[in-house]
């Protein structure tokens, strides 16, 4: 019955926040003139012939309640704009960008996770010995390294050094060949597992080649924080009594931190991987930029660039509703796990 | 100019004032501290010793912990970096002294040499000149972000946690909202509405940032409305006004300032993104993030010479990535010190 409770509390904070990301996008949009908010409507280049029509039937020279009126009505029937960077409505373009992204990031979240789990537990249980020092050190590094710094430099040394090992982009252009051909099947569009759903390994194997840079920066930028939550709960919860009764009653170290330690400090890393989320969305945008991966952050930027706005704010649209369903999932998660929060 | 070093004035002063303010507001908390009826003065020594005891140790501490040291001299290292800069590297034009001279318009960079110590990157821009001026341009993006947020975090947060009840729920209904969307892309989206240039992107982050502030400054607040000492003001008839600013607020400093050490390298670092993308500083203008995309070409050489551009790539981003380090390895060193469940562990 709390849990009902619960997850209808959170399901009604929710919207707010979702109306609080239309509004300021709708605030944003007053900067430009009535012909510049025009593309926002577009639905096909046909129609920028006549944008004067288009002022006229949403009201874009009437005050500012009633546009809003009209815009929302358009974007919840999902019509976002066009996006001229691109060449395509906003919302094609968002679900043609998304797998590429999706891609990037069912690599990067998992490791990202694991590796910064085990070494907030290890700089915790030393801590401020020498390995305490260094983990912390490096993953302090890794936090303030530029993402596009750290990409470009990787690229001199992985693409430069050793011509071609793992090259920018994508697919190369012989992977990209079978994609685009009749007989792949493109189930998801992320390439790796239609690889392997039409048993074409040379594509999974080019797809992941490509991977490999792009991932490994996204993961050390975000591994700090995931680290530094970790260590912070796990000294916590070794300065516990339910931990000195295990070394009392005569348990080994191991027993102690993996039984008893690190289960329980687990559950505020649990509560951080919504925020993960959003600071890889971010991570993305730099990286994918870089690395001219063409995902969403690598279109968002295009269009930032260009001056393409409806792109910019579907882009940032889309981005807050996915973050915030991101969150309602944690904390439901969080709930289940953890009684304490329910019945609190 | 003149604006921007005003209201770096203020921050300045502020933060110089608040320790004042600490003990000011702990002053009062203690009335006749040692029993006896003395001075002002004496009172007012009582009082500190349990505070210098403390400040000692969280020095003693300081010192122990290796990473806040680097991150000091780090720190302490580009400070002088940006105050020197016009002797380090005399402008040309010292009304215009953030333009990067240029040595010719060739696109290809060329290596150091006598003329530039760091060599020239795409379009002769020197790289020596650009880093060092650049420097500046980070400590002004950086203090006056996070100095507006904190302004803007403090009255929000204040309130907010004050006063509790629907002012509260408003504000932290807002900053959820921008909570919601990561701090890069939002900015990204509010210079894009602005138009691109070192002011938007400046005004882009203060408007991201300040929720992290107004945020932290409430939970503390919170905190601090429970204390006796709170208590004790109201019941002795303080205004509302008074102890918030005398008593509840001087006891949020110390988290602000960590928090703040933290912002200044990410605020930094998102805003040479910003740059990166090429919605930041305008062309030539000196700017760490804006000089990695001069490099973005030149990252592969000719074949067999894999680095031959390497200056234009490495040395902007070094500086960047060592000045975050350096507020990075404070703030943290800091956290750790000034948390009461941690520090005496």
């Amino acid at each position: 019955m709390e849990l009902r409770a619960y997850i209808v509390r959170r399901l009604l904070l929710l919207i707010p926040v979702l109306v609080g990301v239309i509004l300021i996008i709708f605030a944003l949009l007053q900067f430009f003139s009535p012909v510049q908010r025009a593309a926002l409507y577009v639905r096909s280049p046909q129609q920028f012939r006549n944008l004067d029509q288009i002022i006229e039937k949403y009201h874009l020279n009437e005050p500012v309640y009633v546009q809003f009126f009209y815009w929302i009505s358009e974007v919840l029937k999902g019509n976002l704009g066009w996006s001229k960077s691109v060449n395509m409505p906003v919302s094609d373009a968002l679900l043609r960008f998304l797998p590429a992204t999706l891609e990037l990031l069912i690599f990067t979240v998992p490791l990202t996770i694991f590796i910064g789990i085990k070494l907030g537990i290890t700089s915790a249980i030393h801590r401020d010995k020498p390995v305490d020092h260094v983990t912390r050190g490096l993953a302090i590094a890794g936090y303030s390294l530029p993402a596009f710094w750290l990409g470009l430099m990787l690229l001199m040394i992985f693409y430069g050094f050793f011509t071609g090992l793992f090259p920018p982009g994508r697919l190369g252009l012989d992977a990209e060949m079978v994609v685009s051909s009749a007989s792949f099947q493109n189930y998801t569009y992320i390439h790796t597992i239609d690889g392997i759903l039409n048993l074409r390994l040379d594509v999974v194997l080019d797809a992941l080649r490509h991977l490999v840079l792009p991932v490994t920066t996204l993961t050390i930028i975000n591994l700090a924080f995931i680290m530094r939550i970790m260590r912070s709960s796990m000294l916590e919860t070794l300065n516990k009594d339910y931990i000195m009764m295990a070394r009392a009653k005569g348990l080994d170290e191991k027993t102690v931190i993996n039984k008893h330690a690190r289960r329980n400090a687990l559950i505020p890393a649990v509560t951080v991987s919504g925020y993960l989320v959003a600071s890889l969305m971010a991570g993305a945008v730099l990286t994918e930029t870089v690395f001219n991966y063409k995902g969403l952050g690598w279109w968002s930027v295009n269009a930032a660039v260009q001056l393409d706005v409806p792109a910019v704010l579907g882009f940032v649209l889309f981005i807050g509703t996915v973050i915030v369903i991101t969150n309602l999932i944690v904390d439901l998660l969080y709930a289940k796990i953890d009684p304490r929060i329910r019945l609190g | 100019m003149i604006a921007t070093l005003l209201f770096l004035a203020v921050v300045f002063s502020a933060i110089l004032c608040l320790p004042v303010l600490v003990i000011r507001g702990r002053m009062e908390k203690i009335p006749g501290g040692t029993g006896e009826k003395t001075g002002r003065w004496e009172n007012f020594k009582a009082n500190l010793r349990p505070q210098i005891k403390e400040l000692k140790f969280s020095l003693k501490r300081l010192r122990k912990s290796p990473l806040s040291i680097a991150g000091i001299t780090i720190i302490t290292f580009f400070a002088i970096i940006a105050v020197l800069a016009p002797v380090l590297a005399p402008p040309a034009d010292p009304n215009r002294p953030y333009n990067i001279p240029r040595d010719g318009f060739s696109q290809t960079p060329k290596p150091p040499n006598e003329n530039h110590p760091f060599g020239t990157t795409e379009g002769q821009f020197d790289i020596y000149y650009g880093v060092i001026w650049g420097t500046r341009t980070a400590f002004t993006v950086g203090l006056m972000v996070v100095g507006a947020s904190i302004l803007v975090g403090i009255v929000l947060g204040a309130l907010s946690g004050y006063f509790g009840g629907i002012i509260d729920e408003i504000i932290m209904r807002v900053t959820d909202v921008f909570f919601a969307v990561p701090a890069l892309i939002l900015a990204m989206a509010f210079v894009t509405a602005m138009g691109p240039g070192l002011d938007s992107v400046m005004k882009a982050l203060i408007l991201v940032w300040w929720p992290v502030y107004a945020r932290l400054i409430r939970g503390e607040v919170l905190q601090a409305k429970q204390e006796t000492y709170v208590e004790a003001a109201r019941a002795m008839g303080a205004s509302n006004f008074r102890i918030i600013t005398r008593h509840v607020l001087p006891n949020t400093i110390f988290s602000v300032l960590v928090m703040a050490s933290l912002d200044l390298g990410a605020v930094v670092l998102t805003a040479a993104g910003l740059s990166f993308i090429g919605l930041g500083a305008p062309l030539g203008y000196a700017d760490w993030g804006q000089m990695i995309s001069f490099s973005r070409n030149w990252i592969v050489g000719p074949p067999g010479q894999p680095f031959l551009y390497w200056y234009t790539v490495l040395i902007p981003g070094l500086f960047i990535f060592f000045f975050v380090l350096g507020w990075s390895l404070l703030g943290d060193a800091v956290r750790d010190i000034l948390d009461p469940k941690l520090r005496r562990k």
